[in-house]
């Protein structure tokens, strides 16, 4: 039993450090900074969950309880990921991209990042 | 009746506290529980006035569906990219940008599907228009800007709208 824990555990956390790997030779070998951060979205989620759910067997085998601190790294780190992409993504198309290398908005007038700064409100 | 609404106008909030809070615990006990669900009925009661219009989540069973999609279409997106970062040549790989027209309103709609395209790898949300009706998605590799559009509005939007509006 002990045997295939361990197999288990050991499959799990070589599939997470192979899509970390992935993730960051991503970072190196894609070309433009907007392809780049995709890399870094797949080191998060697989890479991470991988180790998440050895270490929940881990303790399981060992210690013979489930531990479950694992499941609210995940949920938190769900919860922030796209969060700092989407900083990233903001931040280069401040400086790197125009309205014109964009796609059309549709129904709006601009995208948010690039819209015309509205007058402020005078304060009160 | 009336005092429990009133008390518990969001269920689902008060759920997901308690679950959350006994998680943090790391260990079943009636204590915990009971300390949990006192959490889970006062924060979101002081928490009122700076969240007004919280969005009544209508369809529980959509959402665990939901969940469960979402976390397959991860384990599969990165494989899909893991391919396409070790086998395919920078040059051969086709990044676009895309634009998807919203039909969900709810901000809080918008931004579960955001977040959902940012971790379902190969896509990144990157911009919401200045009105919120569409959102600007960079895809890694997309030959047909059109299908990963279509793909995104029938697989995610469409439970989504289920589930918020």
């Amino acid at each position: 039993m002990a045997q295939i824990y361990e197999i288990l555990i050991t499959a799990f956390l070589v599939i997470s450090g192979v899509f970390g790997f992935v993730g960051s030779y991503g970072l190196i070998k894609l070309d433009n900074p907007m392809s780049r951060l995709h890399a870094p979205t797949k080191a998060t989620t697989l890479g991470v969950g991988g180790v998440l759910i050895a270490s929940i067997l881990y303790t399981l085998m060992s210690e013979g309880r489930l531990s479950m601190h694992e499941l609210l790294i995940t949920l938190f780190l769900l919860l922030t990921a796209p969060i700092t992409a989407n900083f990233i993504a903001k931040m280069h198309i401040h400086r790197h991209e125009t309205p014109e290398s964009l796609p059309k908005v549709g129904e709006d007038q601009s995208w948010a990042t690039l819209a015309p700064e509205k007058h402020k409100p005078e304060a009160e | 009746m009336k005092i429990l609404q009133r008390l518990v106008p969001h269920p689902i909030l008060t759920v997901l506290l308690t679950v959350v809070w006994l998680l943090l615990v790391n260990h079943f006990s009636l204590n915990s529980l009971v300390f949990g669900l006192f959490l889970g009925v006062v924060i979101p009661f002081i928490t009122q006035p700076y969240w007004p219009d919280r969005p009544n989540l209508r369809n529980p069973w959509m959402i665990l569906q939901y969940i469960v999609i979402v976390l397959y279409d991860i384990v599969v997106a990165n494989i899909v990219v893991a391919r396409l970062i070790l086998f395919k040549r920078n040059k051969n790989l086709s990044p676009a940008w895309v634009c998807i027209p919203l039909e969900l309103r709810t901000p809080e709609a918008i931004t579960v599907l955001a977040a959902t395209i940012t971790l379902t790898p190969g896509t990144v949300s990157a911009d919401l228009s200045d009105q919120g009706h569409s959102l600007l998605v960079h895809c890694l590799d997309a030959p047909d800007p059109g299908a990963v559009r279509d793909e995104i509005k029938d697989r995610y939007e469409r439970r989504l709208m289920e589930i918020f509006e």
